[in-house]
């Protein structure tokens, strides 16, 4: 009878989404009484499975199986279910991430179990299971009940803060059972960027629009962005044009994304824009129309031209650095 | 070769959500009806094969769960070229009883692929096409940014954590699609929306099967603080105010 999280892990690594998940996780274990099982897939160093331990977690299992190598959502799906019925388990947590998207729906049917996706507070009663999830693009919070005796929640990225809870707890390695015929996932060719930091994961994302003008006009906002550590983004028409990559598009059509700070440069504030990046713990707005929306959503703006403000900020940060 | 495009009907994303008194459930009034943005693309995807002969996808089927009220949406996607539609007639209360319903009305119909979008617009589930696949017990791929049918297969491009990956699952499948599916979604022609009067709809009446989850009201987030502005010639001053106000630097 526990609380089960699934924590992805990215070539035996964890990141900061999974100990957000798991303390999360560990919270509504609190509420429940009940113990925490964090689980991951895929063969994952000792060390870094202790990890989880310090957030909360009780019990530690890794799911091992050749046949898991490639994620195949249904063979996948099914492990967990069982897993989700051999412990008992009454909530199962996931991340809202891709990954999470692609499995919580299939244990969702296997189990009978209500689904909360995106939340990103703990629930505001467990009986009724009533949790608040972000609906509407990010204009409004639903308020769900999840009528079902297991329940599913997918937890909103950045949107619970980190909090150790040692256990000490011992992970284990277990062995499972694999149907072959449901692992039908045939991976032909894998594209990877190395060494970038990754838009979905950067706490600090600096990101241009229209008023950027043109492709040339890029290098300051990129300069700005390394300098921070952050990662660069875009609005759709940037993408659009081919001005910056496909990947760095965020709004209701591209990415959503969390980041602590998101720096918005000759962007306007369109509706479906502010739907990815309005989760963003604080909002910069740079643009030279004081009447432009993205204000209404920013804590802080400076009116101006961007070609201008830029540079500035960039030799800013570097004396601040110094 | 068969595809089912299942879309959803939201509201225009420009329309701003209001709600009733109490904050029980949203102001329908004066809200515009549209195909929710992802089963666009992935309807605009799935006629671009249809119509390129070397692929082998002869019809495309558009399926929706809903009231009879939902029809212009379909009607629309009809006019956008869509060869047939079906639709289950009931009120799409939440995921699950949408996905069950959805999967027993398109088994009954036979299909090869079904697209799903990433998420329905409105309630921002993410839910529905994983729950249809697991409801027919079929793979699906999920992320999906390409599509396409090579002798007689679908391959598809799934986009991973800083990349992507060609994969193949065997047909029958569900693919849930997101960004660069289609570049632009295609748009109804004259000709299309007067075809689109005579086409196809086959409504289909509910099977059995529970809500697993209800909406106890709504709440509109906080208003944020009024943004604070900063000299344009003195950038410094934002610098500071990140590093020991906001503390996010
Ligand atoms: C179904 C649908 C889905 C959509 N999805 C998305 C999405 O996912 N993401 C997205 O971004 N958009 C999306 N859009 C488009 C969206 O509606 C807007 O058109 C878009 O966000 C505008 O991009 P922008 O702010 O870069 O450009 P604009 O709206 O043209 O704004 C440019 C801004 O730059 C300012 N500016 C100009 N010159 C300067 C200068 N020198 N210095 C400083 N500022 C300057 C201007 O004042 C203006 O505010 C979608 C639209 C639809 C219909
Ligand atoms: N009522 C519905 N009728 C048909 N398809 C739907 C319906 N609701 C959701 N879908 C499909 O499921 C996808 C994801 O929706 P959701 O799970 O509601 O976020 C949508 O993009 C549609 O393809």
């Amino acid at each position: 009878m526990s609380v089960l999280v699934f924590t992805e892990n990215w070539d035996g690594k964890f990141k900061k989404l999974s100990y957000e998940l798991v303390s999360y996780a560990s919270a509504i274990a609190g509420m429940m009484n009940r113990k925490l099982t964090a689980f991951t897939i895929g063969r994952t160093g000792e060390e870094e499975l202790k990890e989880l331990g310090r957030y909360g977690a009780d019990r530690i299992l890794s799911l091992v199986n050749p046949a898991l190598e490639v994620m195949d959502n249904r063979a996948w799906a099914k492990v967990i279910a069982d897993l989700a019925e051999k412990e008992g388990s009454k909530v199962v947590v996931f991340s809202n991430n891709m990954t999470g998207k692609a499995l919580a729906p299939r244990v969702s049917v296997r189990l009978k179990a209500g689904i909360a996706s995106g939340v990103s507070r703990l629930p505001v009663s467990t009986e009724p299971f009533t949790v608040y999830k972000r609906a509407y693009s990010g204009n409004a919070f639903a308020g769900v009940v999840i009528k079902s005796e297991v329940k599913i929640l997918s937890l909103a990225q950045n949107s619970y803060e980190i909090i150790e809870k040692p256990t000490g707890a011992i992970p284990e390695t277990v062995e499972v059972e694999v149907d072959p015929s449901l692992a039908v996932t045939t991976i032909t060719e894998t594209h990877k960027q190395t060494g970038k930091i990754l838009l979905t994961d950067a706490e600090i994302v600096v990101s241009g629009g229209r008023g950027m003008k043109s492709a040339d006009n890029w290098a300051p906002l990129v300069e700005l962005a390394s300098l921070l550590n952050g990662a660069t983004a875009c609005s759709r028409p940037v993408s659009d044009e081919g001005w910056r990559p496909h990947e760095e598009h965020t709004g209701q059509t591209g990415k959503i994304i969390a980041p602590n700070l998101y720096i918005a440069v000759g962007i306007s504030g369109a509706t479906q824009h502010l739907a990815g990046v309005s989760s963003s713990k604080y909002i910069v707005a740079i643009n030279n129309d004081k009447n432009a929306p993205i204000f209404e959503a920013a804590q802080y703006g400076i009116v101006g031209d961007a070609m201008k403000v830029l540079p500035k900020l960039v030799d800013a940060v570097k004396t601040l650095k110094k | 070769m068969k595809i089912v495009v299942c879309i959803s009907n939201v509201p225009d994303t420009t329309t701003r959500i209001k709600f009733l008194e109490g904050n029980a459930s949203i102001d329908t009034s004066g809200i515009q009806w549209v195909i929710n943005p992802w089963d666009e693309l992935s309807l605009t995807r799935a006629l671009e094969l249809r119509d390129d002969p070397a692929s082998g996808v002869k019809t495309v089927t558009v399926a929706h769960a809903g009231p009879a009220s939902s029809e212009p949406t379909i009607r629309k996607a009809l006019a956008i070229g869509a060869d047939d539609a079906i639709r289950v007639n009931c009120e799409p209360a939440d995921a699950f009883f949408t996905a069950s319903q959805l999967a027993a009305a398109i088994s009954k119909e036979g299909f090869d692929i079904i697209i799903c979008g990433i998420e329905s617009s409105d309630f921002n589930g993410s839910a529905v096409g994983g729950m249809i696949s697991e409801f027919l017990g079929i793979p699906s791929v999920s992320s999906v940014s390409g599509l396409s049918i090579e002798n007689g297969a679908p391959v598809f491009t799934r986009e991973i954590d800083g990349g992507r990956e060609s994969l193949k699952v065997p047909v029958p499948c569900v693919a849930i699609v997101q960004k660069g599916i289609a570049k632009e979604p295609r748009i109804a022609s004259m000709r299309g929306i007067m075809a689109a009067r005579t086409k196809p709809v086959r409504v289909y009446e509910t099977v059995d099967t529970d809500c697993l989850t209800e909406i106890a009201g709504f709440e509109k987030p906080a208003p944020g603080a009024a943004c604070k502005y900063i000299d344009p010639d003195d950038p410094a001053r934002l610098i500071e105010l990140l590093q020991n106000e906001a503390r996010v630097i």
